[in-house]
C-alpha cells in the first residue's frame, strides 16, 4: 500500500473486515505467511507512458476484492500488469512468492471484457470454455473423456448445460459472462482476474454473476474484479481497492465509499448516504 | 480445342486434377486462420514474395522448392520479425518484404531476359505441366503442413481468437505466429506452381470465407473450408479443359461463382424469413 493510501484496514493483521462473506479475517489471513499475490510498488503501462504508478496491493488466498476507478484509471493496465501481458517498468509482481511473467501463472484464471471479444470469430459455447486447457505449450495435449465430463459439469454449474453447441453470439450477455467464467475455471485456478464482469449486463444477469462468484470464492478460490458500479460493489463485494493511477484507498466499502475518497479517485463530487444499512453513491447534479 | 470427351485419359490432367484437389484443400485448410486473423493480404504478399526466390533459382538453376522454399521462409520470417516489432503494422511489414522480394524478381528477369516461359508460368501457374515428381512433393509439403497445423492447432485457435488471454495462460503467441506463417509460406510455395503468384491468394481466402458462411463452429470450419477448397480445384480443372480456359483462372473463379450462389442463396433466404 503505498504511504498516502487512505488507511482502512489492514488485510493481512485482519484489522478491519476482509473476509469475502463479513466476517473479520480473510480465509486463513493469519495462516498465510506469503501473499498470494503480491503487488510492490509497480509502475506499469504503455509505451506513451506509465499508466499506473507505485501500485501496491496484496491479495490473499480466498480474497475478493472489486478495484474501481476511472476510465483510464489503470484498472485493465493493472489486471495486465498481474497477468504478466505488461511488464512493469519499476516495482515487482510476485504470484505464490514467485515473480510474474506471461505463461508463468499456473493456476490463474482471466475473463476479458466481453466487448473486447470477437462476436464474429466462428465458435461454439464448447470450443469457447475448452481453451481453458490449452494452457503452457502442450502441443500434444488430447481433450480426455475426463476433460468432456468436467466441461459438461461446468456447464450445467454455470447454467449452460445444452447450449454447447451454440455460437458465443447467440447467447445473452450473462450466459457469455458465464461461457467465458467456464473457461477461466476450467483450469482449476486459485485466482481469477476479471475486467468489469458486469458491463452491459441487466440487473438479473448481474445478480447471477456475483452469485456464481460468490459460490466459487466460497470454495477458496481468491477473485479481483474491476468494476464501473460502486453500488452494486458496495451491495455485494466485501473489499474495495479505489484506483486512479495510484491506490487512493482500499478497504470495506462502507469505509472506503465517502466523499474525500471518492471525489480524489474520480476528481468529481459525488454524494455518499445510507438507505437501509445499504451504502448509496450518486453523482452530485450541478445544480446543486 | 476439345480433343476428347474424358479428359483422364491423360496423363497430364490426372496429375493436374489431383494437384488442384491437393493445394485446394490445403489452401483450403490453412486458410481458414489466415482468414480469422484477417492476414488475407499475407498470402498475396507472400506469394509476390516467392516470385523472386522462383525467378532467382532459374537464374541460378536451382530446383524450384529448394531456391523458392528458402526464399519464401526467409520472406516469411523478416515479415514476422517487422510485424512483431510493433513500430509498423503486419500489413506494412508485408507491404515492406514481399513487394521488394517481387522488384527482385522483375531486375533479374529484366537483366537475363530469358526463361519467359517459366516465368510465365510463375505468375499465372502451370498446372498441367505437373510431373509426377512435383505431385509428390505437393503431397509431402500437404501432409507436413497438416500435421504442422494439426499438432499447433490448440495454440493457433487460442492465440487467433484471445491473443491476450492466451499469452496470459502461457501459449507462446510469438512462436505459434512464426510456425505459422513459416506453414503459410511453405503452403503458398507448393500452390504458385499450381495456381501462379497472382491468383494463389484467391485459393487461401474464398473457401473458408464460403465455409465461415455455412458454419458456426471452429472445428467443422477446418473440414468443411477444405473440402470446398478440393472441389472447386476439381470442379475448375474440368471446367478448364471444357471451356478451354486456363486452369488456375477457372479454379479461382469457380470458387468465386460458388461464393456468389452462398451469398445470393443466404441473402434471399433471409429475405424470405424475414
Amino acid at each position: 500500500m503505498s504511504p498516502d493510501h487512505h488507511h482502512v484496514t489492514d488485510p493481512h493483521t485482519g484489522r478491519g473486515s476482509l473476509h469475502p462473506h463479513g466476517s473479520m479475517e480473510p480465509h486463513g489471513a493469519q495462516l498465510q505467511e506469503v501473499p498470494l499475490l503480491e503487488i510492490d510498488h509497480v509502475t506499469s503501462g504503455y509505451e506513451t507512458g506509465p499508466v499506473i504508478q507505485d501500485v501496491s496491493i496484496k491479495i490473499w488466498r480466498g480474497q475478493f476484492v472489486a478495484v474501481v476507478g476511472p476510465n483510464g484509471g489503470g484498472k485493465t493496465t493493472l489486471l495486465r500488469t498481474i497477468l504478466g501481458t505488461i511488464r512493469p517498468t519499476g516495482g515487482k509482481v510476485a504470484l505464490r512468492g514467485q515473480p510474474v511473467t506471461a505463461g508463468s501463472l499456473g493456476r490463474i484464471g482471466f475473463v476479458p471484457q466481453l466487448e473486447t471479444i470477437d462476436w464474429n470469430f466462428p465458435i461454439t459455447v464448447e470450443e469457447v470454455i475448452l481453451m481453458g486447457l490449452y494452457r503452457k505449450n502442450h502441443w500434444l495435449k488430447r481433450i480426455t473423456k475426463e476433460d468432456r465430463v468436467r466441461l459438461h459439469e461446468m456447464m450445467e454449474r454455470l447454467n449452460l448445460a445444452g447450449l454447447g453447441k451454440r455460437h458465443i453470439r447467440e447467447l445473452s450477455g450473462g450466459q457469455q459472462q458465464a461461457a467465458f467464467l467456464g473457461r477461466a475455471l476450467l483450469g482449476e485456478p486459485d485466482l481469477i482476474l476479471l475486467d468489469e464482469p458486469t458491463a452491459g449486463l441487466d440487473i438479473r444477469s448481474r445478480d447471477n454473476v456475483v452469485h456464481f462468484l460468490h459460490e466459487i470464492n466460497h470454495q477458496g478460490v481468491a477473485i479481483i474484479l474491476t468494476a464501473h458500479d460502486l453500488n452494486w460493489v458496495a451491495a455485494h463485494l466485501p473489499w474495495v481497492i479505489c484506483l486512479n493511477r495510484r491506490v487512493i484507498a482500499e478497504g470495506r466499502p462502507p469505509q472506503v465509499f465517502n466523499s474525500e475518497v471518492l471525489r480524489e479517485t474520480y476528481r468529481g463530487e459525488m454524494v455518499v448516504f445510507q438507505h437501509e444499512g445499504m451504502i448509496m453513491v450518486g453523482e452530485r447534479p450541478h445544480s446543486l | 480445342m476439345i480433343s476428347s470427351f474424358n479428359p483422364l485419359q491423360y496423363e497430364f490432367f490426372r496429375h493436374g486434377l489431383l494437384a488442384a484437389i491437393l493445394v485446394g484443400a490445403l489452401c483450403g485448410f490453412v486458410g481458414v486462420y489466415v482468414v480469422l486473423r484477417r492476414m488475407s493480404y499475407i498470402g498475396h504478399g507472400l506469394a509476390h514474395a516467392i516470385f523472386g526466390g522462383a525467378v532467382l533459382s532459374l537464374a541460378i538453376n536451382i530446383n524450384f522448392f529448394i531456391g523458392a522454399g528458402i526464399w519464401a521462409l526467409m520472406a516469411a520470417a523478416l515479415v514476422h520479425l517487422i510485424a512483431h516489432r510493433r513500430l509498423v503494422g503486419a500489413d506494412a511489414a508485408i507491404g515492406v518484404v514481399t513487394t521488394s522480394s517481387f522488384a527482385i524478381g522483375v531486375a533479374i528477369v529484366s537483366t537475363y531476359r530469358r526463361f519467359t516461359r517459366n516465368i510465365e508460368a510463375a505468375l499465372f501457374g502451370n498446372i498441367l505441366g505437373i510431373t509426377q515428381s512435383d505431385l509428390w512433393i505437393i503431397a509431402a509439403i500437404a501432409l507436413l503442413v497438416f500435421l504442422g497445423i494439426i499438432i499447433i492447432r490448440r495454440q493457433l485457435l487460442f492465440s487467433t481468437f484471445d491473443p491476450e488471454v492466451a499469452s496470459a495462460y502461457g501459449i507462446s503467441t510469438g512462436w505459434t505466429d512464426f510456425v505459422f506463417i513459416l506453414l503459410l509460406a511453405i503452403t503458398v510455395l507448393a500452390s504458385t506452381q499450381i495456381l501462379g503468384v497472382t491468383l494463389v491468394a484467391a485459393a487461401i481466402v474464398i473457401p473458408p470465407v464460403i465455409a465461415r458462411y455455412l458454419t458456426r463452429s471452429f472445428h467443422t470450419l477446418l473440414i468443411v473450408s477444405p473440402i470446398i477448397g478440393a472441389l472447386c480445384g476439381a470442379v475448375g480443372m474440368f471446367l478448364s479443359y471444357y471451356l478451354d480456359i486456363s486452369s488456375a483462372a477457372t479454379i479461382v473463379l469457380t470458387a468465386a461463382a460458388l461464393f456468389l450462389v452462398v451469398e445470393v442463396g443466404l441473402t434471399l433466404r433471409k429475405a424470405f424469413t424475414a
